[in-house]
């Protein structure tokens, strides 16, 4: 699957820099900018499958044509998944009858909803049961539990993640989790991590998709030492959440 | 003159979606204008005013406002005609879901606010059930599963609707709207209601204060359901 961008305007109504992007499966590509630059509004067309009628005037292609309108309105028919920035959820049932429905709206296997559950738990340190309520969860028990079903159940060629890193979860697991096997994957980061695990990042500022840096094999290091760094806190943290106390030769880098 | 119903429960955004219909609408070389029916008081002439169309408001005080919305088609249409519209968005008050103030060759709009819960479906009735299109508002403030478990609610409930998901605040879901808008039929003369309104003309419609059972008259029914008529 090939999508492509085609650019529109910016909040000043002047052209997009980049007049076309296209992203190929198996691609992770960042959006980076600082809040309000457009970052969301980006990943909104995407999501949409724009064809020049929000405000950003750009267009979304699948494999070089608009997608059909049923296919835009139907969720079941759209290639896509979204990771958005909701912490929490609303509804007011259990995790597994929440997952059942989801499947089934899906037209997927009900069964599924151990496998969510239990991928859940490798993405956060406290266990999310198959009783509990939806509602009490905490943000990262949510956002865990948001992202394994993005990968298990609802499982699209296309991802798009806004901002994974607010999440309070193991957040490279989880950006690998989602990537799967081939799938074209956006994610809008101002995690340096993150942002450097993609291959491409698009840069917004006022609206605008101004250029896009290729991650060089130097970015690459970069973002090998800074994996370790990551680490290092995660341990500390879980070590500090398990009620152990940290001794000076641990917390040396 | 096409018609389009717009209801609701309050607060699920009903004056957004119908403001980015109606610059759609406009856009697209269309002459909307807008009634707005509340009870009490209302601002929203102001705010939809901003749009540079013609907009009505109409306040039902001591009416039930959607029977007012309901007898009133006919005088909203002719304002409608006299401003030069061609087409009348006439946006309900929306307060007991009981009522579904949609006439048969009308667009008949549910706006419904996914925030509240995948249950909401079934609960909201005619309103719902009734309703050409279903637009879910508030879609960015819930995961992409519960959006999608409160899409499957709102086709358990109407399974011939069509849902747009909408965005107040990006204005996502107003080309659409405007879209099955443009390729809306006129409306027709003498409409007939698509669902009865429920029973209301009982002592308490007549000025009652009295709380107990015993001071109405006319059918009444008991907490586990039993009918009765009680008088002359």
């Amino acid at each position: 699957m090939r999508l492509t961008i085609l650019g529109g305007v910016d909040k000043d109504g002047c052209a997009d820099h980049i007049e076309t992007l296209h992203i190929d499966s198996g691609e992770i590509v960042g959006i980076v900018g600082p809040t309000g630059s457009g970052k969301s509004t980006l990943i909104s067309d995407l999501e949409q499958f724009a064809q020049r009628d929000t405000e950003s005037r750009r267009q979304v292609l699948i494999d070089g044509q608009p997608p059909d309108a049923e296919v835009r309105a139907d969720p079941r028919r759209k290639p896509v998944a979204q990771l958005s920035q909701n912490m929490h959820f609303l509804a007011d049932m259990t995790v597994s009858d929440f997952l059942a429905m989801h499947a089934k709206s899906r037209g997927r296997e009900e069964n599924l909803i151990a496998k969510v559950i239990d991928l859940a738990n490798t993405l956060t340190g406290e266990p999310i049961h198959p009783e509990h309520h939806l509602t009490a969860l905490s943000g990262g028990q949510s956002r865990a539990l948001m992202t394994a079903d993005i990968a298990v159940i609802s499982d699209s060629p296309i991802v798009l993640i806004d901002e994974i890193e607010n999440a309070g979860i193991k957040k490279q697991e989880a950006l690998k989790l989602l990537a799967g096997e081939g799938k074209i994957v956006v994610v809008v980061t101002h995690d340096p991590v993150l942002a450097l695990m993609t291959s491409r990042r698009v840069v917004m500022k006022k609206g605008n998709m101004v250029r896009v840096i290729q991650t060089s094999e130097e970015e690459q290091k970069v973002c090998n030492s800074l994996s370790r760094v990551d680490r290092w806190l995660i341990n500390l943290r879980e070590a500090i959440r398990r009620g152990e106390t940290v001794s000076a030769a641990e917390a040396a880098l | 003159m096409k018609l389009v119903v717009i209801a609701g429960t309050p607060g699920s955004g009903k004056t957004s979606v119908l403001m980015h219909a109606a610059r759609c609408l406009e856009g697209s070389g269309s002459r909307p204008a807008v009634v707005k029916v509340d009870c009490l008081w209302t601002e929203d002439d102001k705010r939809i005013g901003r749009l540079g169309i013609p907009v009505h408001v109409a306040l039902s005080r001591d009416m039930c406002p959607d029977h007012f919305s309901i007898y009133n088609v006919d005088e909203m249409l002719e304002w409608a005609k006299k401003q030069d519209a061609d087409v009348l968005l006439n946006e309900t008050a929306g307060l007991c879901l009981r009522c579904a103030p949609y006439p048969d060759h009308c667009l008949a709009v549910c706006v419904i606010d996914v925030t509240t819960g995948p249950n909401t479906p079934l609960k909201v009735g005619p309103l719902l059930t009734t309703a050409d299109v279903v637009v879910t508002t508030k879609c960015d403030l819930v995961s992409q599963a519960e959006r999608e478990v409160f899409r499957e609610r709102v086709l358990e409930a109407n399974p011939h609707c069509r849902i747009v998901e909408a965005n107040g605040l990006t204005g996502k879901g107003g080309s659409d709207l405007a879209e099955i808008i443009r390729a809306l039929p006129p409306a027709a003369e003498n409409m007939m209601l698509r669902h009865n309104p429920p029973l209301a003309v009982c002592t308490l419609c007549s000025g009652e204060l009295r709380v107990s059972k015993r001071y109405h008259r006319g059918v009444l029914r008991h907490m586990d359901g039993f009918m009765e008529y009680s008088g002359e």
